[in-house]
């Protein structure tokens, strides 16, 4: 695509849930170093896409390669190894709300065998910091946070093991507009940290264009649109121009019934 | 007249299909969760979180069935046998019933709806809210770290529950035995252990043992399956219950063939 060598690599991925094909064949480059943001509407099938790259959904057919391995074909426990360098931002933070703070962010390392419990909670008071909370957070319960703090916290949960690649699900949806932007920033710092390898989705414009290095569509299945976010605004493509402007009319048939 | 027909036979076959698709994967998820108990790493922390749920929280629900049970039994049967003068066998009816059938059978059910509900709705929730997918992305099965402990826990901790109302049961029936029936204490006691043998008991825990696997499996299956929301959990936690108390009433009398039958 443009020199750098792709860290991940999608080919005709396919997936369909009984008759509805939500996958129909996505080819997606997501090369190292940047960060891609798949943009397209409700129901086009997003977390689909991401749910299949990080194993938690098996597509019918493709194949996806991560560091040029394809991990669709690979024995489970190397499987799992490519996988594990992945982290993950959910959509609604996703905390396991029978734990603390401090131990939801440890979580990861302490499944791994990486620290002990005692080391655990200094690290996640350290990562805490990182995305900008304070360290009496740590023994509060994810029920006793506000919607930006889950965010936070699970942005803090997704970068504690230092993963070389991150997955954001909607990181902005359901926050307002200042919050959405203080977290599109975490984002940007972490992803920056790591080394700076990512995959976002999002319906929000703003957020696209915050954190996107490479921006592609997802419309009907497949990637109908890839580029830089500059050139987004100005894609000439009425599929993305409706979706980036959004018209209620154009190319586009939101499905009310799916 | 024929298509009814054939869309009548058409309906129980899929009913039928439905059926055998999710007792295989019923028995596919039972087979996956015990092979994680015998591959570490093994959470023992959320071993014994669910064996003090089961074990110990439900010890108030099940003493009090206990009780109660052992006390009509002894009512009921005093009256009954007096219709044929044998009052004197009431004791060693009690103490068969309660070790046999009872105390096992009425423990499973209350626990299944205690603990079997509590399991789908918790682990339910974790699903509809990606909480289980998130396990996955921090490098742990969640197989392995949700169901597996439960399974365990359910299977161990149900034959002590029934244990403790086994002993509260017979004690509710030397209650009202010797206050209101007027019963000697030594003579009672004397006949329920005379009667009483091991495989009594034996049998007794072991059906416990199957009911609490199957609590904890039926629990842990629901939830895990369970899509779409608060209406999701909610479906999975009724049919946790319905099927985990069916499942019961079924295994009681495979069990009972499987011991006592001869």
């Amino acid at each position: 695509m443009n020199g750098a060598a792709a860290k991940i690599r999608v080919r005709g991925l396919r997936k369909a849930f009984g008759a509805k094909r939500v996958l129909d064949g996505v080819d997606l480059d997501v090369p190292e170093g940047t960060s891609t943001v798949v943009i397209g509407g409700s129901g086009s099938g997003k977390s689909v896409l991401l749910k299949c790259i990080l194993g938690l959904i098996e597509p019918d057919a493709g194949s996806i390669e991560i560091d040029g391995r394809d991990v669709l074909r690979l024995p489970r426990g190397e499987r799992a190894a490519l996988r594990r360098q992945i982290g993950m931002l959910f959509q609604n933070g996703a905390l396991f709300d029978s734990l603390p703070v401090w131990h939801n962010v440890a979580f990861g390392l302490l499944a791994q065998g990486r620290v002990n419990r005692a080391e655990a909670r200094t690290r996640a008071v350290e990562m805490l910091a990182q995305v900008g909370l304070p360290a009496t957070a740590a023994e509060l319960w994810p029920a006793e946070l506000s919607g930006g703090m889950q965010k936070r916290v699970g942005l803090a949960r997704a970068i504690a093991a230092q993963p070389a690649v991150l997955f954001f699900d909607e990181p902005t949806t359901g926050l307002d507009p200042i919050m959405g932007a203080v977290i599109d920033g975490l984002i940007v710092d972490c992803v920056k940290r790591l080394g700076g390898t990512a995959v976002a989705i999002t319906h929000d414009m703003a957020s696209a264009r915050r954190i996107a290095d490479r921006v592609a569509m997802l419309h009907s299945g497949r990637i109908i649109w890839s580029g830089t976010p500059e050139a987004l605004m100005a894609s000439g493509n009425p599929y993305v121009d409706q979706f980036t402007h959004g018209r209620r009319d154009g190319p586009i048939r939101m499905e009310l019934r799916g | 007249m024929v298509n009814t027909v054939l869309d009548g036979l058409a309906g129980i076959g899929r009913a039928v299909l439905m059926l055998c698709r999710a007792a295989g994967a019923l028995v596919l998820f039972a087979l996956v969760g015990l092979s994680h108990l015998l591959r570490p790493p093994f959470y023992g922390r959320m071993f014994l979180r669910a064996f003090i749920e089961i074990g110990y929280f439900s010890l108030p629900v099940v003493a009090l069935t206990a009780i109660f049970t052992g006390m009509v039994l002894a009512l009921q049967s005093s009256t009954g046998l007096a219709r044929f003068s044998a009052e004197t066998a009431m004791p060693s009816l009690v103490v068969l019933s309660i070790t046999r059938e009872l105390g096992p059978v009425l423990a499973g059910l209350m626990v299944a709806g205690r603990v079997g509900a509590a399991m789908a709705a918790e682990i339910g929730t974790m699903r509809v809210t990606d909480q289980v997918d998130a396990l996955t992305t921090l490098s742990t099965d969640p197989m392995k770290y949700l169901v597996a402990p439960r399974l365990l826990a359910g299977t161990l901790a149900l034959p002590l529950l029934v244990l403790v109302g086994d002993i509260l049961g017979v004690l509710g029936g030397f209650i009202i035995a010797t206050v209101k029936l007027g019963f000697n204490a030594a003579t009672y006691i004397s006949n329920t252990l005379n009667y009483m043998q091991t495989i009594d008991v034996v049998s007794g825990l072991t059906k416990a043992a199957v009911f609490g696997f199957l609590i904890a499996l039926l629990g842990c299956f629901n939830g895990y399956g369970s899509r779409g929301g608060a209406q999701g959990v909610g479906a999975a936690t009724t049919s946790a219950v319905v099927a985990a108390s069916v499942l019961i009433l079924a295994f009681d009398y495979g069990l009972t063939e499987l011991f006592f039958a001869r």
